[in-house]
Parts: C-alpha cells; structure tokens; sequence
C-alpha cells in the first residue's frame, strides 16, 4: 500500500510541470436590498416554502402549519436553541404535536428516525440568497440526519443570517480555519428526475422542506 | 486501414453503432433527453458573458490542481488524515477493490449501500464484492433502475435515461414485490423508497464517490439531489468514499465557482438540492455520522495520463456530462455503445488513455470533431485537440509512450498510402500528372477499394470534377505561380 501511494506520487512528480494559472477575476452576484425576494424566488423555483413570522411567534405559527398537514410526531433537538424554545412553548399547547427528542444516538433511535417521525426541526446558520440555499452545520444538539430521514424538514432561519452568495459566506466567515464535521447546503427537498426527466419529490430525504424566516432577527 | 489492425485495436464502435441507431425506442428516448438537458443548460447561461467569467475562473481552479497534484494529494492527505479520515492509495482497479473490501472485513460488514460514484463503476466493485460475499445495494434511483435491470449506465449523471417509463414500470411491476404495473413517477418514486429505506437502516456501510476533494482543508465534497449520497455517508457506521486522483479542489475557494458550473452543466440546474461537506468522522459526543471514514485515491492509469502535458487537461473534468448532451453521436448512439464506463466525448479521451489504444482505439475516432463539446464544457477541456492527438499517437510510427497502446492502429497500407501521397505531391509534375488521372479516371474507382471503403461504406463517394482547379485556373489564364 505504501508502495502505491510511493509509485504513484514518483509518476506524477516525474511528469513535465506547468505553471498555475492566476485565478481570473469573477464577482459573485450582490443583491443588497432585494435579498430576501431572491432567497424566496429561488428557494420557491425548487419547491421550497419560505413563511415569514418572527422569534416569538413562530412556534405557535409552526404548530398551525403542521396542523393543517396533519403532522403529529415532530423530531426537535432539545439542546438546541431552537428545540429549547420549541419544547417550552409547546408543552404549554395540548393541541400541539408530540416532540420526539433526538437526545441519543442514531444506533439506538434507527427506528423511530427511519420510519416513524413525520417532521424534523432544525435551526439554519446562514441562508444563501443567489441559489436559495440553506446552510446548516448539524452538531450533537441538532444532529446530521434530522433535515434528511423525517418526510418533512422545517428549518427556522434568522433573515439576518442571509448572504448573497456561498462565496462570500465561506471568505467572511473563515470556513477554511473552521470546518464542522460536516457541513451542508440544502436547496428545497430531496428530488430526482431520473424517471424521464420527470422531477418526483421525496425519493430519498424529505418530500417538503418549509423555512421559517425570522424577520426580527 | 487495414482488415487485421482494425479487429487488433478493438474497431467496433462502429460494428455496434448501427444497433442503437436503428432502434426508435432509444433514439427517441435519448433524443427527448438531450433536448431536455440542452435547453435547461442555454436557460442557466443565458448570460454570456458572465458565464465565461465563470468558465474561466473554473477552467484556472482545476489546472491549478494540475500544476501542483503531487503536493496537492499529499496535501489532501495530511489534512484527512488529521481529521480522522484514513488515506489508502491504490495504483490499479485490483488493488483498489482489495482495500475496499478488506476495509468491509475488518468490519464484519455483510451489506452495502452505495451512492453514486462513477470510479465504483469503473471498478465493477459490485460485481467483486458481491464474489466475496458482500452485498452492494445501489441507492441513486437511476442506478438503483439499472441494478434491477441488470444493466450499465448510458450516461455518466443520468444512469438509466435509455430508458423510458413504460420500461421501468415493467421492470418494477416483476421486480418489486407488491408494486402492480404503474406508469405514474411519483407511485415508482414512492416504491423505490419504501424498498430502500430499509436497506440504508439495515446496511453495515456506505459507499460514495466524490466530486471534489478540498486539499486545504480535507474535506470531501458530494453534491446530489435525491439525499440517497447523504444518507449513505451518514446512517451506516462506516462510510468508504473513492476517487481518481484528479478530483481535487487546492482552497475552499475554489469551491463555488465550479460549484455553480457543476450542476448548471450538467442538468440545468442552479444548484442541487444537496451539496454535502464532510470532513470528520462522528466526534465524540456527536449522535449519528459513521464513526469510520475512508478515502480510497485510485490512479488506475491517471498517473500515465498526467505524464503529457497536453494530454494531462483530460484530468479536468468534473464529470458534468454537457459533452455528452450536447454531442450529435452521443445522442444518437447512447452510452452502451461506447462499451467502456465513461461514454461520449469525455470517454473518447478519457478511455483510450486509462484502457490503452490498443483496446480502445476507436473511441477517438467515433467523432465528428464538430466542436460542440468543447464549446460547453464548464473547464475548457480541449477535447477535440486531444481527439486527433490520440487518433495521431494511434498510428504514430515507433510511438512516444505517451498513451498506453500507442501506435496499435498503424498498418502498412496506410502507411503506404501517406509516403505514396507524399512522394507524388513533393514533385509539381506528378502532382500534375496525379490531377489528371484522377480527373480522368477517378470516378472508375472501386467503392469497394481498401481504405477508399472506410470512407464509402458510411457515405456516398466523392465525385471528380472533370478538371483540376489548377487546369480550370490556366484556361480562365491565371499564372501557375
């Protein structure tokens, strides 16, 4: 194995070598003012809902929402700032939907994860206006699969949190000095169009993806 | 040309071509594709000259990669390695299934789930793990179509769109138990998850390929729409990803320029529904995510191809598939033709190169040079100079070493003919004399003739003016000089 990688790198140092290349100039798109429209317009051209309320509202606009759709067992991560709040405004509510609190690991919560819960809540740390993306960087409090096994994903998005594109969020940010495990761009609910180029939500991860966008924030 | 070098250097593209071309069914459903993906793409390159911007940006991030890929991998895996991602190198296909799988038995693995990954195919590793016992379940709903069919992919981003609905409705009618035949995408869409989520919960690890590896940071990039790559790098305990040596990004930087090439390129889209970064294994204290991650760098003949400089721009590709929508035998012979895993226009030059000249030497000649590849493609890869570069290093006399096979296509009629043509046009009066034969008597000639046949068994025979331009020239009194 180690003969390999000494093999291969001797090949690749012995070839003639080149010069890099300067990086041409290329401005990422600036949408000022007009930012929320785009994040809107691009996120609704994938199939993604966004629904302004604010920070105090929103738990009780959510429960409504997944009242409408009939959602009863909803996946919260109770660490969370946005499970915290969730889990407290909730308990107060009768009417609301039951909390399944992603608390331990996946090895023991497979099943409820892969086949039961019907909604995941998770926070966003940025929004991406140019592409209408969601960034999410999942840790132990709101864990990787939470936006991904539930049939439905609602993601609750400071509107402060909002860029224009990935390029400037990864250059103001520092992403290079600070990569989580793992780090994700989401850009409405999990499609394909492998069957004749006909677009079938929901082949994988979830088939609806709602975001809450807190205007006060 | 002759009978015997043809068959010797793997010739029958064009034995297999008219099979596809005269069956209405695929050309019809690779015809309604093309024409889908094409129009998507001009929709999100309207702009002209901001795609260019772009373009240019893309094209310098991947040669940058190529100007420094031996520092850059090392690199990558310093960097992986510190994240807690473990770096296996493998120099050929057999080496690189043995790591995967003794990687699967260390772990006591018995079932797989596997994302989309074009270097999996080229590995055939379903095949060699399903030989030792290890099941491979696809999980991209095209290969996942293909698997059941028993079947390749035609394409290198849309697996199974040779085929049409009907098609597979029937294929999941017989193979899914319960499904009653169905033509409606969402009820197929539905069954393959019902059948799938229960082989993610239940495999023992994930596969993946990767579509771009970040040097600066060791982080393994996969960009998707279905959530099928997530889930199979995140659910099983163990994830394995693998990738050509070439798949690299130097800075995260780089990244969203060729971000927004990729899948605008590729299907039309702006950005796809999931763009994955992984760059540690599960932390302590962290509840999902594989506790093992494993990066297998295959060269598997890239090194070979680094080793030329104008040949080495093969290795920028992104695998956006554009070539292949927008090239007129592509789309009208499909993916199986090519027989080899990578198909169209980047398979003419990628193949020959990574299988040799010798067994692939007739994919570089299975085009037009029309151009329209290299016009699209988002990192201006020069595919039609590397086109008749291959075709000239596959007859090339006592050939370079440049390519594996070089110098398999060359024949001594060909040969032949070159010195004869030559010899007669290095000297004005047989030149002249030449002209007037042929004027004359050229149109006397057999169809049938070697080398004359290549040209005449696929098009009508070019007709002889019954003077030369330079007689023409004299009589209208013009100079010979």
């Amino acid at each position: 194995m180690s003969d390999a990688r000494a093999n291969i790198l001797a090949r690749l140092r012995a070839a003639p070598r080149t010069a890099p290349p300067e990086r041409p100039d290329w401005t990422p798109p600036v949408f000022g003012e007009g930012r929320l429209e785009r994040f809107r317009a691009m996120l609704g051209s994938v199939h993604g809902e966004v629904v302004e309320t604010t920070l105090a509202a929103w738990p009780e606009r959510l429960a409504a929402l997944l009242a409408e759709r009939g959602v009863r067992r909803v996946l919260y991560g109770p660490a969370a700032p946005v499970g915290a709040q969730l889990g407290r405004a909730w308990m107060a509510d009768a009417d609301a939907p039951t909390l399944v609190p992603y608390d331990r690991s996946i090895e023991e919560m497979k099943a409820e994860l892969v086949h039961t819960v019907e909604a995941g809540v998770t926070s966003v740390r940025w929004g991406i206006a140019e592409t209408g993306s969601l960034v999410l960087w999942p840790d132990a409090a709101e864990p990787r699969l939470m936006s991904l096994l539930p049939p439905l994903h609602v993601a609750v998005m400071a509107a402060s949190g909002l860029h224009d594109s990935l390029a400037q969020l990864v250059a103001e940010q520092g992403w290079a000095g600070a990569m989580p495990t793992n780090a994700l761009l989401i850009s409405g609910p999990s499609k394909t169009a492998d069957i004749e180029q006909t677009l079938a939500y929901g082949v994988h991860g979830p088939k609806e993806l709602l975001v809450l966008v807190l205007t006060d924030q | 040309m002759g009978a015997e070098p043809q068959a010797a250097a793997g010739n029958d593209f064009t034995a297999r071509a008219p099979k596809a071309l005269n069956d209405p069914t695929l050309r019809a459903n690779f015809r309604r594709a093309m024409d889908g993906l094409m129009s998507k793409r001009a929709a999100q390159f309207a702009d002209t000259p901001a795609w260019e911007a772009l373009r240019a940006r893309g094209a310098a991030a991947k040669a940058r990669v190529l100007a420094r890929l031996p520092e850059l991998l090392v690199e990558l895996e310093e960097n992986c390695r510190a994240n807690g991602i473990e770096v296996h190198w493998a120099e050929s296909i057999p080496e690189a299934n043995a790591i995967v799988l003794e990687i699967l038995r260390a772990a006591g693995a018995r079932t797989v789930i596997k994302g989309k990954s074009m270097v999996s195919e080229e590995m055939e590793l379903n095949h060699h793990l399903a030989a030792h016992g290890i099941q491979a379940v696809e999980s991209d709903l095209g290969e996942y179509i293909i698997q059941l069919a028993g079947e390749a992919p035609s394409h290198i981003v849309m697996p199974c769109i040779h085929k049409n609905k009907a098609e597979i409705a029937q294929l999941f009618a017989e193979r899914i138990p319960g499904l009653g035949y169905t033509e409606d995408v969402d009820a197929l869409t539905a069954a393959a998850r019902a059948e799938l989520r229960g082989r993610f919960a239940a495999a023992d690890a994930g596969i993946s390929g990767v579509n771009f590896a970040v040097a600066e940071t060791g982080t393994l990039v996969l960009v998707e729409n279905e959530g099928n790559g997530r889930l199979s790098t995140t659910l099983p305990p163990l994830h394995i990803a693998l990738m050509g040596i070439e798949k690299l990004v130097e800075t995260l930087e780089d990244l969203p320029p060729l971000l927004a090439l990729l899948p605008r390129s590729a299907t039309g889209q702006h950005i796809t529904t999931y763009v994955n970064m992984i760059t540690h294994p599960r932390r302590p204290g962290e509840l999902d995510g594989p506790e093992k991650v494993h990066l297998v760098l295959l060269d598997s003949g890239r090194s070979r191809v680094f080793g030329d400089d104008q040949l080495r721009d093969t290795l920028r590709c992104i695998r956006c598939g554009a070539c292949m929508n927008h090239c007129p035998v592509y789309s009208r012979v499909g993916g199986h033709t090519y027989k080899f895993v990578y198909p169209g226009p980047i398979g003419k030059i990628l193949t020959p190169q990574l299988e040799g000249l010798d067994c692939a030497g007739d994919q570089p000649h299975a085009s037009t040079l029309c151009n329209a590849c290299v016009e699209v493609c988002p990192v201006k890869i020069p595919i039609a100079d590397i086109l008749v570069r291959l075709r000239e290093e596959s007859v090339r006399p006592g050939h370079s070493g440049a390519v594996k096979g070089g110098g398999a296509r060359r024949s001594w009629l060909e040969t032949l003919s070159w010195r004869g043509w030559m010899l007669i046009y290095s000297r004005p009066w047989m030149g002249r004399l030449a002209a007037w034969g042929m004027t004359r008597f050229g149109n006397l000639l057999p169809e049938r003739l070697p080398l004359l046949k290549a040209w005449t068994s696929v098009r009508a025979k070019p007709r002889f003016a019954a003077k030369s331009l330079h007689e023409l020239a004299r009589e209208q009194g013009y100079c010979d000089e």
